[in-house]
């Protein structure tokens, strides 16, 4: 069992070496507006490069999930959608990365405003220690909304779309941290949700929940998807099936040399395309569970 | 290893008392040092209390708490203390209101903005350095700076408390704020928060319990310092509730002067006046503990 999983892994280094890094471009599914047009992007924490080559473009109201191994480079990807990776000392992004036709790392852009319309949902539920109501009416104060009425609105509007009013309306005044993790991480979901963004990027956001909370959260966001574009990055190769239109597949690069791991893009096309007919051996060692 | 080898008639019960070991010994003495190590550190602070309590208690009273500071020669049920009361009040709120907002600000600065920065690092050292300063050197250098130039008062002595509360607001401060998950940053940022928002309502919100904890503790610690007052406000023995001229009076002040003393009266009302600065300083302890668990629900 050891052994074979070890030649699978050994071929597909092998092969690697023969076939061309990335394959692009990535088959079209559907015809959908891009939203984010990426080219040739690398990401680099000092003078490590953590992800290097990925070049893919995401469509609008549809789902995106990025799948690998650990170390393979998704979640700085997907945090360098949104420039969460400014908050990391010594990050810097190579390449192109245009969302609706403006570069998202141009001059005169400012991360605050990048992030009013690319909203992010992290892995570990994170409400802050305010009441519920105050966590999902923080980002239109901050916009500077300041109607009690509408505040309210917003409030229940955004947690009616986060599936949690029904559960949360008689204690809006209790402490965010109250909740169950499914519920936090809801409550998290509302939050992102109240400014009205454009995009929203989720960082595995079930992987510290129960199935059920998880099922209740890939419900929602197939709810979302309407509305919202969502770029979500999973371990969990069966909630990439279930809930996205198109995947990407993200593989470790290991050079003994320097004894550096540089993560990239392998494989990128619609979710069945990726799952049942991959192009890359790869794409299909870890779709199939035999290697990552 | 110990799965049952041959059949047995009886199931023998299991032996879950622990052996007789050099570990059970070791644990035992271990456990003897410690509660005896309690007590020992009881002994002074339980002295200090009853010797306190004892010899104050009978001369404390409304009018002891209100009235001026009679001349040392008069008896213990003469006066009492209420300009050391009003001075140890107002000069410490003042110091207060001087060190517990700049300390803040200091340690925000640390933490949320100065990162690895030299400037950062530098004030964590110098507020590391001040709180090793002596308070009376403290004393002596608002006198030099302040007193000798604009005559004694509850101002000059509410700068030295103040600059011996800073360190201890800036390090406290920074310790809670250190605390705060990154989560939370990233949370609000990911909202579209600046910095300056980020920082004023998740931030501190978050750490807010054990900032006024450590603040309330350091307020309690500088209603207790007598050498930097010795040189900075003077002494009186009617009320000024003007801090900011004339000279003034404190509690520990007052016990210096009296303990001094060779009148029984001036002695008496000396141990009155130590009782109520100990009541006061475990108001302040109290209050701490409260605003903490008040907070406490928040942070968990």
């Amino acid at each position: 069992m050891e052994q074979s999983e070890q030649d699978v892994v050994a071929k597909a280094e092998q092969n690697a070496a023969k076939e061309p890094l990335i394959r692009q471009p990535a088959a079209p599914v559907g015809t959908g507006n891009v939203i984010f047009d990426v080219r040739d992007m690398a990401v680099w924490y000092g003078s490590f490069k953590a992800v290097t080559d990925v070049t893919l473009p995401i469509y609008e109201n549809e789902i995106t999930a990025f799948i690998g191994s650990s170390g393979s480079g998704k979640s700085t990807v997907l945090r360098a959608f949104n420039r969460m990776n400014d908050l990391v000392p010594g990050a810097r992004v190579d390449g192109e990365m245009y969302y609706r036709g403006a570069n998202l790392y141009g001059s005169g852009v400012s991360p605050i405003a990048v992030r009013r319309r690319i909203g992010m949902v992290f892995q570990k539920p994170n409400p802050f220690p305010k009441s519920i109501y105050d966590n999902v009416a923080y980002g239109p104060r901050i916009n500077g909304e300041r109607n009690k009425k509408k505040l309210d609105e917003i409030v229940e509007q955004s947690l009616r779309a986060a599936a949690l009013w029904d559960e949360v309306k008689n204690r809006l005044k209790m402490s965010g941290l109250s909740l169950s993790g499914g519920q936090a991480q809801r409550l998290c979901i509302a939050r992102t949700i109240a400014v009205e963004p454009d995009v929203v990027l989720m960082d595995e956001p079930a992987s510290a929940l129960d199935p059920i909370s998880t099922g209740a959260i890939e419900d929602l966001m197939k709810d979302l998807k309407s509305k919202y574009t969502i770029v979500i990055v999973t371990h969990n190769m069966q909630q990439a099936t279930r809930v996205s239109d198109r995947t990407a597949f993200f593989y470790v690069l290991t050079d003994a040399k320097s004894d550096t791991r540089t993560g990239v893009l392998v494989e990128y096309g619609s979710t069945k395309q990726i799952f049942e007919d991959p192009r890359d051996s790869r794409t299909q060692a870890y779709v199939t569970g035999r290697m990552g | 290893m110990a799965v049952t080898s041959q059949p047995q008639a009886e199931p023998q019960k299991a032996d879950l008392r622990e052996p007789p070991s050099w570990r059970r010994t070791k644990n035992q003495i271990m456990t003897v040092l410690m509660v005896v190590a309690f007590a020992l550190t009881m002994i002074p602070l339980g002295f200090v209390l009853v010797t306190v309590i004892a010899k104050g208690a009978s001369v404390i009273s409304w009018s002891f708490l209100t009235s001026s500071i009679p001349p040392n020669v008069l008896p213990a049920n003469v006066g009492g203390m209420g300009p050391a009361i009003a001075g140890t009040l107002v000069i410490t709120a003042l110091a207060t209101v001087i060190a517990v907002p700049l300390g803040i600000l200091g340690a925000i600065y640390i933490n949320e903005y100065g990162g690895k920065g030299i400037l950062a690092r530098v004030i964590g050292f110098m507020s590391d350095v001040m709180t090793g300063v002596p308070s009376i050197i403290m004393g002596l250098f608002i006198f030099t700076l302040w007193t000798l130039h604009f005559q004694y008062s509850g101002l000059g002595g509410a700068f030295a408390l103040a600059c011996l509360m800073l360190p201890i607001v800036i390090r406290s401060s920074e310790e809670m704020l250190k605390l705060v998950p990154d989560s939370l940053r990233q949370g609000a940022y990911a909202l579209g928060a600046t910095k300056a928002r980020v920082t004023m309502t998740v931030v501190l919100p978050a750490a807010l319990g054990g900032i006024v904890s450590g603040a309330l503790l350091a307020v309690a610690r500088a209603a207790g310092e007598t050498a930097p007052l010795l040189f900075t406000i003077g002494i009186v023995t009617s009320v000024n509730w003007n801090v900011f001229s004339g000279a003034n009076t404190s509690l520990p002040s007052q016990i210096f002067l009296n303990a001094s003393q060779p009148y029984t009266g001036a002695q008496a009302r000396g141990w009155g006046a130590a009782l109520t600065l100990i009541v006061i300083a475990f108001i302040f302890m109290i209050s701490a503990r409260l605003v903490t668990a008040r907070y406490a629900r928040y942070s968990s």
